[in-house]
């Protein structure tokens, strides 16, 4: 066999693997979760009630389905003004010189960053001044869980819109220039409508990121396992319940906890599902 | 190219040889000499483990390690076979014992006290009647100068603030202490709430752990929480004094944890201590255990990996490392659980033949 041949096995191989991971984390999800399944049926998403007391143990997602997208889709909505300025920032404005650079560099530390180290300065720093302002009377809950989780995903929503908008093809701006429009006028007909389903793709990318992450949540969520009331309140992630409680749990919670994983993955899934179908339709 | 491939089996070949010389190994297993002794499970006692397998390994050469995982971890642990022991908080129920593949020995090794940790503005010292414990912990008082703790802290200077109860959200033997000293005083809470690992809270903030906790009380004005008291003896966070079955207000201390154990033990050493009866006992107090099975040969563990695991456990409960327990506010095992201890050791066999 020539080096040709092995290289083009390694590849083959290598890619086959990754497919027969991802299947089988699918297939132990499903096979752990079948007797909670058994037990709760469908009512599992819809239930809110979340009692591991022995003897009357009932598990439902909903408070943790409806605190995962709560936080990550209002984390993205924080997100999106700083996102989009950086892109335009870095991908139309300014693109070469030592402050976009830095700028770049910055933005690219943020992601870099370990999630406990943003959950410990949430903790010292964000918690204090959300309770300082009035928000909320301790300064936990889903709210200042949001704004952590919009400062970690930046990066993810803001790098992929600066490399296509850099992609805009210049004879494009240039015709619109030579029209009369104006430098807002060109990024509003132009850019936005050439570069939009590449900036979509990163904040489909942040809200992924957002929906799995874990560590900086527990922290400052409140881990509160009653259905949320509004976005001041405290409350409870999917990826954060199950940090919490897999140490412990036995029987019943067991499958419960790996139920909830699945239905996570399940999540994950469809928001990358959805991203692609809009995505295909802004580039159609 | 040559001199990469060349690279390549050559470390093939040497990670080939490698495992062949473990499974050749393996193959005597059941006289093999014990090189390690593993345990895992509860953290509200690891702080005392930490301590005295380090100082066994040192003296007598053997690698104890132990791994925090939680009590219901360390009981998953060795119902998997995994470990030479498990560690828990809360003992075994009849239900527990009969899941478990082989019939499990408990061990107590120490005593340790769950506080009701506070913060508030100028550390007043506070006591709690089991009333103010519920009315406090179900979000019945919501207030800090609620007339009901006011009256029961007469001259307590006490702030118009908010209440926040602190409890863990992660499953935990200390939460399962706590809520069962709950459930024996309030009976409220012990149809709404119960007992156990992990609990459905009607109020309060959840955070990860034992320091997670303390970390939580002391960053929060107004905040309440349990912990086990050397999370707050090392955090200088200020604890209540609590009304015991006798009418008395009992500070947390070695002495009042050792009082509370004064009771009759059964024989498998599986007994509760919260609310205790005796005058000067702490109301929070529970053992904590090391949990083996009877028959030590599972998994094709050597005899002298067994007779190596039970020496470990007899010197956990020996003078020697029992009088370590107070330099990590816990409490030592009073004479007669060290004896019951004894026995139950005494029980451990290896293909069914006593090991002593």
């Amino acid at each position: 066999m020539n080096s040709e041949k092995i290289f083009k096995y390694l590849l083959v191989s290598s890619g086959v693997l990754m497919v027969l991971i991802a299947l089988g984390i699918v297939a132990t999800l499903f096979v752990g979760s079948i007797p909670s399944f058994k037990e709760f049926g469908f009512g599992f998403l819809f239930s809110t009630e979340w009692d591991p007391t022995e003897g009357r143990e009932t598990y439902g997602a909903l408070p943790f389905i409806i605190g995962t997208l709560l936080t990550s889709i209002l984390a993205l909505i924080i997100t999106f003004p700083f996102a989009f300025s950086i892109s335009l920032f870095l991908g139309e404005y300014f693109k070469d010189g030592a402050l976009p650079s830095f700028l770049r560099s910055v933005v690219d530390l943020l992601a870099g960053i370990p999630s406990v180290v943003y959950g410990l300065w949430g903790f010292y720093a964000l918690k204090p001044l959300v309770a300082e302002l009035g928000l909320n009377a301790q300064g936990f809950g889903i709210f200042t869980s949001s704004v952590i989780l919009a400062i970690m995903i930046i990066p993810y929503a803001s790098s992929l819109g600066a490399e296509v908008i850099s992609m805009v093809p210049g004879s494009l701006k240039e015709a619109a220039y030579s029209l009369g429009a104006t430098r807002f006028e060109v990024v509003r007909n132009v850019i936005v409508p050439n570069a939009g389903s590449g900036i979509f793709a990163g904040y489909i990318l942040a809200l992924g990121r957002a929906i799995g992450e874990t560590m900086a949540v527990t922290m400052l969520i409140g881990n509160s396992n009653n259905m949320p009331t509004g976005i001041f309140d405290l409350g409870n992630t999917m990826a954060s319940l199950i940090a919490n409680q897999f140490g412990e749990a036995e029987g019943l919670k067991y499958t419960a906890l790996i139920e909830i994983g699945l239905i996570l993955f399940v999540i994950t899934g469809i928001v990358n599902y959805i991203g692609k179908l809009i995505m295909k339709k802004l580039s159609a | 190219m040559k001199k990469l491939q060349l690279l390549f089996t050559a470390v093939i070949a040497v990670a080939l040889m490698a495992s062949c010389g473990n499974t050749g190994k393996d193959k005597t297993a059941s006289n093999k000499k014990a090189k390690t002794i593993t345990g895992a499970g509860a953290t509200f006692p690891q702080p005392f483990y930490n301590k005295i397998f380090k100082s066994y390994t040192k003296e007598k050469g053997l690698l104890v390690t132990y791994g925090g995982i939680g009590s219901g971890g360390g009981i998953r642990s060795l119902k998997d076979k995994i470990v030479d022991f498990g560690a828990s908080d809360a003992f075994l129920n009849d239900k527990k014992l009969a899941d478990m593949p082989a019939e499990v020995l408990h061990v107590p090794t120490c005593l340790g006290a769950v506080v009701a940790a506070y913060n508030l503005p100028g550390k007043p010292e506070l006591k709690f009647t089991p009333e103010l414990m519920e009315g406090v912990f179900m979000g019945k008082i919501k207030k800090w100068n609620d007339a009901k703790i006011a009256a029961v802290n007469p001259g307590v200077k006490l702030p118009d603030m908010e209440i926040t109860v602190v409890y863990r959200s992660d499953g935990s033997g200390t939460t399962f202490i706590f809520s069962d000293y709950m459930s024996k005083v309030s009976t409220e809470w012990k149809e709404k709430i119960g007992a156990g690992k992990a609990l459905k809270w009607p109020v309060g903030i959840g955070a990860k752990g034992n320091p997670g906790v303390a970390g939580t009380i002391s960053q929060t004005e107004g905040a309440i929480g349990y912990i086990g008291s050397e999370y707050a003896f090392a955090m200088g966070i200020p604890v209540a004094s609590i009304q015991n079955k006798a009418g008395n207000f009992i500070l947390p201390s070695v002495e009042s944890v050792s009082a509370s154990a004064k009771g009759e033990m059964p024989a498998d050493t599986r007994v509760s201590l919260t609310n205790t009866d005796a005058a000067d006992g702490y109301p929070i107090s529970s053992f904590t255990w090391l949990i083996l099975y009877k028959e030590q040969n599972y998994n094709d563990r050597s005899a002298d990996q067994a007779a190596q695991t039970i020496k470990l456990i007899e010197w956990v409960v020996s003078p020697e490392a029992q009088k370590e327990t107070t330099k990590v506010h816990y409490a030592p095992l009073p004479e007669a659980a060290v004896a019951k201890a004894k026995a139950v050791l005494g029980k451990v066999t290896y293909n069914g033949k006593a090991l002593k």
